[in-house]
């Protein structure tokens, strides 16, 4: 029995790390993901979860300990956002390369300087490559759901996934979100079972120094290099969209909501004019395809779910009978364009139809955007393409330029 | 004292072949505190002097299950450890963090004031050679003044070492000692005792560094000891605030048989630009430690 509740993305995030019976979290307050480290105490102190709660000095720590607290077999949790995932840095490396299933919420805002305290994706967007699974939620209830998911495939592949929602946007709004029964949530993800546990019945040396070349070990086997393991870590990313797509099913069959998957669509069936997006960003673009529907350009929403591995394949079929693309994004790779747009385009490289593809900068350090503003972006683009311009620079929308 | 040599540990936690430089005081110290925490215990350790001793992979000389972590981080990664096992209910086990003077005075003080504070209950242990070792010996805010590193390389270290036992000492943690690995003894009997307490408990090792400070590998043990003779390294140990000297310092403590600094300076390569004005003012900065010491003895 589902068991609806208003609340803000931050609950419903904390609420699928409880349901998830996660063992130890540790997690430093930063705007606006506060809230999520303060439910999560609450859970703990008052007994609701069993749990480790680490009160760490910074981000850089929290994320350390939630490494090291899994190398002994826990399932662990943290969170942050902007500078605080940039403090991080140094240690996402280190939790991708020690192949361990963490989850950490990244609640999406702007980086400094200069300060902001609001919405972008800047901070996940520049974390791309990492070897963190990237995965954006466009709801509370996707946010709950996509926790509990998220478990279940860094523990089925050993990589580490980052649960991405806008900042304010969705963190501290509410919206109503189905709750599932906790006695569902054990059956779809059991309690965690490394396949390699750090402890003294099994003495070991992780994450040592390695050669460049491959080495054997006292029994004469030879063993990886520090190559193979980037490889292996690679391999295990390319399978990772197979088992993302699996979760989903299941978790669609278990509980009736289906997320997407890779990404979801809104009104492609017959769409030849596609407005692309992550997370919130690609909620209000369905508004945008609405409205450009009544004025009879045949428009469509695909948001993109996993940022990383980025599903090139899946969204090359996707896009298949697309005529344009206009991609919205709350990020940029400074002295090129949208890192969406680059992967996009790389993506559609050997596709049969070359569609034409607009990029449009929005929305950063939580400047408003309107559904409104996206149709008016999106329909120019659509009548420039019409007229056969397919290049257009990089678009700031909503920006006093000069 | 040969009972008191029976009485430690037979057992050999690292194995012959280590990658640690001809007369290495840390390899000394390390296999006496393996000795002393015996297996139930997990090591986690930064880049250092110390991850390099422990191998190559996929072969490793120690038989203590080892968790190498970033350079800031050593602190931290033992919190997550302790956090981890008590999650698992395996909080039977000792989690021991250790890194050098760099990844303890510089990089990681954050993660250890957060983990003392925290009052987590682990061993920390400081290896201090004096500086980056490692990498070369460049400066470090452990290096003491008038040396010579690869950083301060002409006009020599124009400051006194950091005084990190002050720092350790404010986070009033449950135990805290100093050790030498020219007293292996002592240094065991300190591991032993802070096995058995629990809380943050903090072991400063004082280590000769032969290539680092510039001296020959067979003089490790003697530069220990006369860092101990001189007062320059005293060996004490603070439980529950209370101050007592241990070992050789005890004896000299209670005799006034304390040796100049001089004896001790001028054995390292590493001093060999050290003014006179530098060589008093070390004098003069050990005498006053070595008085407020005194003084905290006879509290």
């Amino acid at each position: 029995m589902n068991d609806v509740q208003i609340m803000t993305g931050n609950s419903a995030a904390a609420i699928g790390a409880k349901l998830s019976a996660v063992q130890v979290v540790a997690a430093y307050p930063i705007t606006p993901q506060s809230q999520l480290a303060e439910i999560l105490s609450q859970y703990i102190e008052g007994g609701e979860l069993r749990a480790e709660y680490v009160r760490v000095e910074g981000e850089h720590t929290a994320l350390t300990v939630c490494i090291s607290a899994s190398t002994v077999g826990a399932r662990v949790f943290t969170a942050t956002s902007a500078n605080g995932l940039l403090y991080m840095h140094e240690q996402l490396h280190w939790a991708a390369g020690s192949r361990l299933p963490i989850v950490m919420c990244c609640v999406n805002r702007g980086v400094g300087a200069p300060w902001t305290i609001f919405n972008d994706q800047q901070d996940s967007l520049a974390q791309r490559d990492t070897g963190w699974i990237q995965i954006y939620c466009r709801n509370n209830q996707e946010i709950l759901d996509t926790v509990i998911q998220a478990y279940r495939i860094a523990e089925a592949v050993y990589v580490p996934v980052m649960v991405c929602y806008d900042g304010f946007v969705l963190s501290h709004t509410m919206m109503p979100v189905a709750v599932p029964a906790a006695a569902r949530v054990r059956e779809f993800l059991p309690p965690y079972q490394p396949h390699t546990i750090l402890s003294p019945e099994d003495p070991r040396n992780l994450n040592p120094v390695l050669f460049p070349w491959r080495r054997e070990n006292s029994a004469g086997v030879l063993c990886d290099g520090y190559m193979e393991m980037r490889y292996k870590l690679q391999a295990a990313l390319e399978k990772t969209p197979a088992v993302i797509q699996e979760t989903n099913r299941d978790f669609a069959s278990v509980f009736g909501r289906d997320h997407g998957g890779l990404f979801w669509e809104y009104l492609t069936e017959d769409a030849e004019f596609y407005l692309v997006g992550l997370g919130s960003m690609a909620s209000e673009a369905t508004k945008a395809a609405d409205m450009l529907r009544q004025e009879g350009i045949r428009a469509g929403t695909v948001g993109v779910r996993v940022f990383r591995p980025f599903p090139a394949q899946a969204l090359r079929e996707a896009f298949q009978k697309a005529r344009g693309i206009v991609i919205f994004e709350k990020g940029i790779s400074y002295g090129y364009e949208g890192p969406l747009c680059s992967d996009l385009k790389a993506a559609l490289y050997r596709a049969e139809r070359q569609a034409p593809i607009h990029n449009y900068i929005a929305g950063l350090g939580g400047r408003d955007v309107k559904a409104r503003e996206l149709a008016d972006a999106a329909r120019a683009s659509w009548q420039a393409m019409e007229k056969g311009i397919h290049e257009q620079p990089t678009s700031w929308l909503n920006c006093f330029t000069g | 004292m040969p009972e008191n040599l029976f009485k430690i540990n037979a057992k050999e936690y690292i194995l012959p072949g280590t990658r640690a430089c001809q007369g290495c005081g840390l390899s000394l110290a390390y296999r006496y505190a393996l000795k002393a925490l015996r297996e139930n215990t997990i090591v986690t350790l930064p880049a250092s002097c110390l991850c390099v001793l422990h191998g190559i992979y996929p072969s490793t000389p120690v038989m203590i299950p080892c968790l190498n972590n970033s350079f800031a981080s050593t602190a931290a990664s033992a919190s997550g450890l302790v956090a981890g096992l008590q999650a698992m209910n395996r909080s039977d086990i000792t989690v021991m963090a250790i890194a050098g003077d760099g990844g303890t005075f510089d990089m990681g003080i954050q993660a250890l004031s957060g983990a003392a504070e925290r009052g987590t209950d682990f061993i920390y242990v400081c290896y201090d050679n004096e500086g980056y070792m490692n990498t070369g010996t460049q400066r470090s805010s452990a290096t003491p003044l008038g040396a010579l590193t690869t950083t301060t390389p002409i006009a020599t270290k124009q400051q006194h070492k950091k005084d990190f036992i002050k720092i350790m000492e404010a986070h009033d943690i449950a135990y805290l000692a100093t050790a030498s690995p020219s007293y292996p003894i002592d240094l065991y009997d300190k591991f032993v005792k802070a096995k058995k307490i629990r809380g943050t408990r903090y072991i400063h090792l004082y280590i000769p560094c032969p290539p680092g400070w510039a001296y020959p590998p067979k003089d490790t043990v003697k530069m220990g000891r006369l860092a101990v003779e001189t007062g320059i390294a005293p060996l004490f140990e603070i439980e529950n605030g209370r101050f007592r000297f241990t070992g050789r310092s005890k004896s000299m403590a209670e005799r006034g048989n304390r040796l100049p600094v001089i004896n001790y300076l001028e054995k390292q390569g590493r001093f060999r630009r050290m003014n006179i004005e530098q060589l008093h003012q070390t004098q003069r900065w050990v005498d006053g430690k070595w008085q407020e010491y005194l003084r905290r003895a006879q509290e």
